[in-house]
Order: C-alpha cells, then structure tokens, then sequence
C-alpha cells in the first residue's frame, strides 16, 4: 500500500515535471525539427541518388515526417526567440515575418502533395523529391544565417 | 630659404605627377587583345563559363529565375562596406548594354577592369578573380553574351560615398591588391590546377569567402577562410581546411554540394550560396570534382571572420 502510494505519487510528480523537462525552448525545437527533416531528406536522397534501394514506406514515411514538421515549424518562433541557442535564424524572419510564413506555406503545400503523390516507384519519388526539396534552399536564401 | 621651398614644391609636383600615372588605367597589352581577338570565340564553350562566372547572379534583374537569367538588363544591388553596387546592363542592347563592344572592350573589362572609355571599373565587378581567366575563355564568353536577348534598361548609378566615388582612386587600388598571380602555389595534378583555375579565377569564390582589410585588399594568409558577411549579420565559410565550416567533408560531398545543394548533414545551402549553387550545378561533374579536390588541397587557415 505505502509502495503504491509512493509509486502514484511519483508518477503524478513526474507528470507534473514532465511539461517543464520538455518544454525546450524554441530555438533548441526547431533546431531538432529541422535535423528531422535532414535526416527524412537524407533518407530519400540516397534512394535517388541509387546508394540505397527505393522503399516506398520508407519513402512514405520519410515524406510524412517532413508534412508534420511543415505544419507547425512556424510556431516556433516567437518574438525574442531570434538568438540564443546557437540559433542561426535570420532577423528578415521577423521583419519580413509574411515573407516566411508564404515560404513556409509553399513548403507545407509540396509536402502534403508528395504524401498524398505516395511514390509507389524511383521515378515517382525522384519527380516530388525535386521540388519538394527546392523548398529548403529558397526559405534558407532568406531567413538563414550562417555562424560559422 | 627660397630653394628649400622651390625643392619642396618640385617634390610635391613630382609627387602629385607619380600618383597620377600609378594610378591611370592600364588596358591589357596590345600583343593579348591582339590574340584575343584573333581567336573565333565558341558560344556553346561560353555558356560553361557564363554560369561558373554567375554573371546572372548580379546582371540578370532582381530574383530572376530559368530563362530571365538570360537577359541582363542589371538592378541588383551589392551591398559592401563602401555604399551600394548595383549590377549594370550589360545584355547585348547596343545603347543600354555592352551591344556596341568589341571583344577587346570585353577583355579590358574582364581582364583589367577598364572600361571602353578607359576608366576604372569597382572591383565589386570582381575582375580581380577574372584577370586569371585565359584568352580562350574570353573570347568563348564574349561570343556566348552575344547570343544573349537585349534589354534596354537603363544601368543606375552606383551609391558610393565620398572618396570612394572618385572612380581615380582605384587605381590606388589597382596598385596594391591587383594580380592575376596564384593565390595558392599551382599543382602538377591536372584536377587541382582545373579547380584552382575555376576558384581563383571565373567562379570568384575568393571574392565572399576571403576576409578584406578597411580598404577592400584581401587580408593576407586567410585566402578563402571566410569572412564577415559584408551584406549583414552572419559569416561566409571558411573554405580551407582550417576551419570546421566543411573541413569535415569529403571531396565528393562538396561535389555533392555543388551540384545538389545538400550538406552531408543534408541541411541545405543558404544566403548568396543559393544563387552561386544554382551555377555550380550547371557545370561538368568533372569541373565540381575539381573544384572540390582545389578545396581538400588548400593550406590550412583559421575563421577569416574571428
């Protein structure tokens, strides 16, 4: 009884703590939600470059990750959150914040028409994997800064 | 008394006399226009040479893509330390553009930075890097830009303060920053002396990514190890070795790079690079080869930001 007690308690201390624990700042979200779209685009980048075979779940998967992290990318920039945390997001983010968000729209906008695309083949795959990724040099033209 | 003041006014003369001619604008020798011209310039060869010299990237109009990058009516602005450059017409519109140039006027400009009425050009025209192109090159070039459309926008003038806007002062500029000689010592293996030809010369990669000294010289020893931004926050990488900004990557992932614009990490290229990327990817995988195996044999430098 005494465990148990602990034990709940425990869990519900932990719950409460949890929010505070992953409640990253913004800079740090992004950051991370920016290397899950690397490692989504690395993973079809070598399907079309032939370094790996085509593997439409894998394909599938990868594109799905790249719409979820689409859709909310844009909240996490906050007003204050433009240094800090090795963050290499560029002040045109905020001063031109209309200019980012249409740039983030077209992205979620290829995104979501290669998941519903579904490549079920190479050719298929290489012919959303274009455009789609035309998207991260056009919104880092703009709204990223180098640091080192 | 007298004759001190007379001598001292004769050396003030003489003076003012040197800085003159020193700093007139000196064409290309007669013998190389000479064979220049001669040569039958190949428009296809130019058009390799048209993208890894990114003519577009200031001369074609403001956020022109695909086939607009073709017509160079001008109106980019470069911003530098020294006010703003903006990018003439040089399309081939005989009154607005470079259409009336003979392939000689072509040459001082690429290879000297004189103009047809022979003054000087801002090195924001980076003829600093072209002077190393070859005659060939130039002559396939010219012949390329005249199978380009005209446009008849008007150039605008650049906004330079003073003393910059002196264009005469140049030639003091001329005088101690610019050479065609090497930057790096030339190799025997054909792939980097390819690669060293494009960077240093056409691809003008030195002009971003070499740190600069308060009057426009590249710093000394930090050939191509980065440097502060000049249009705003953030640092051009350093491209050596030396440095962590791509000292990690492999020769073909800066291929790789060059010709998809992806990061080993696949994060993506980014700020003016987008643009200059675009041009990489039009070249021959050889010539990207080349440049990146240029690039693994630089000589170690620290951040040219830091």
């Amino acid at each position: 009884m005494k465990f148990r007690t602990l034990f709940a308690a425990a869990v519900i201390g932990a719950a409460g703590f949890a929010p505070a624990v992953t409640a990253a700042e913004p800079q740090e979200v992004r950051q991370e939600m920016m290397k899950k779209v690397g490692g989504a685009t690395g993973a079809m980048a070598k399907m079309v470059k032939g370094e790996s075979d085509f593997d439409a779940a894998a394909a599938l998967a990868a594109l799905t990750t790249i719409s979820e992290v689409a859709a909310t990318y844009g909240e996490q920039f906050p007003e204050g959150s433009d240094t800090g945390f090795e963050s290499e997001a560029a002040p045109a983010i905020w001063t031109d914040r209309a200019g980012f968000d249409a740039k983030l729209a077209e992205f979620k906008e290829d995104a979501d028409a290669a998941v519903a695309a579904a490549p079920a083949d190479l050719d298929a795959l290489k012919a959303v994997f274009g455009p789609l990724t035309q998207n991260c040099g056009a919104c880092h033209e703009t709204y990223r800064l180098k640091s080192s | 008394m007298k004759r001190l003041a007379l001598g001292l006014g004769l050396v003030v003369v003489a003076g003012a006399a040197t800085a003159f001619m020193l700093t007139a604008p000196r064409p290309v020798a007669q013998e190389r226009l000479e064979a220049i011209t001669a040569l039958e310039g190949d428009p296809a060869a130019g058009e390799a040479l048209f993208w890894a010299g990114g003519c577009a990237s200031c001369h074609a109009a403001p956020g022109a893509e695909g086939d607009a990058k073709l017509v160079l009516s001008g109106g980019v602005r470069l911003k530098s330390d020294f006010g703003t450059f903006i990018g003439p017409n040089i399309s081939p519109d005989p009154d607005a553009g470079i259409g009336s140039w003979s392939v000689t006027d072509f040459a001082n400009a690429m290879l000297a930075g004189v103009s047809p009425g022979g003054g000087h050009y801002y090195p924001a025209f980076p003829y600093g890097s072209y002077s190393r192109m070859s005659d060939g090159d130039i002559a396939d070039l010219f012949a390329f830009m005249q199978t380009l459309p005209a446009s008849d926008v008007a150039s605008l003038p650049h906004e330079i303060g003073f003393p910059f806007n002196i264009r005469r002062s140049l030639g003091g500029w001329k005088l101690l920053f610019f050479t065609d000689a090497p930057h790096v010592a030339v190799s025997d293996d054909p792939q980097i002396a390819r690669g060293q030809y494009l960077v240093e010369g056409p691809g003008h990669c030195g002009e971003c990514h070499t740190p600069r000294n308060p009057v426009g010289g590249f710093v000394g020893q930090s050939w191509l190890a980065g440097a502060q931004n000049p249009e705003g926050e953030g640092v051009i990488p350093n491209l050596t070795p030396g440095g962590k900004s791509i000292s990690g990557w492999s020769a073909s992932d800066i291929a790789y790079y060059l010709e998809s614009g992806f990061t080993p990490d696949f994060d993506s290229v980014g700020g003016s690079m987008v643009a200059v990327q675009k041009n990489m990817a039009k070249l021959t995988s050889g010539d990207r080869d080349a440049i990146a195996a240029y690039l693994k044999a630089l000589p170690e430098r620290a951040n040219g930001w830091e």
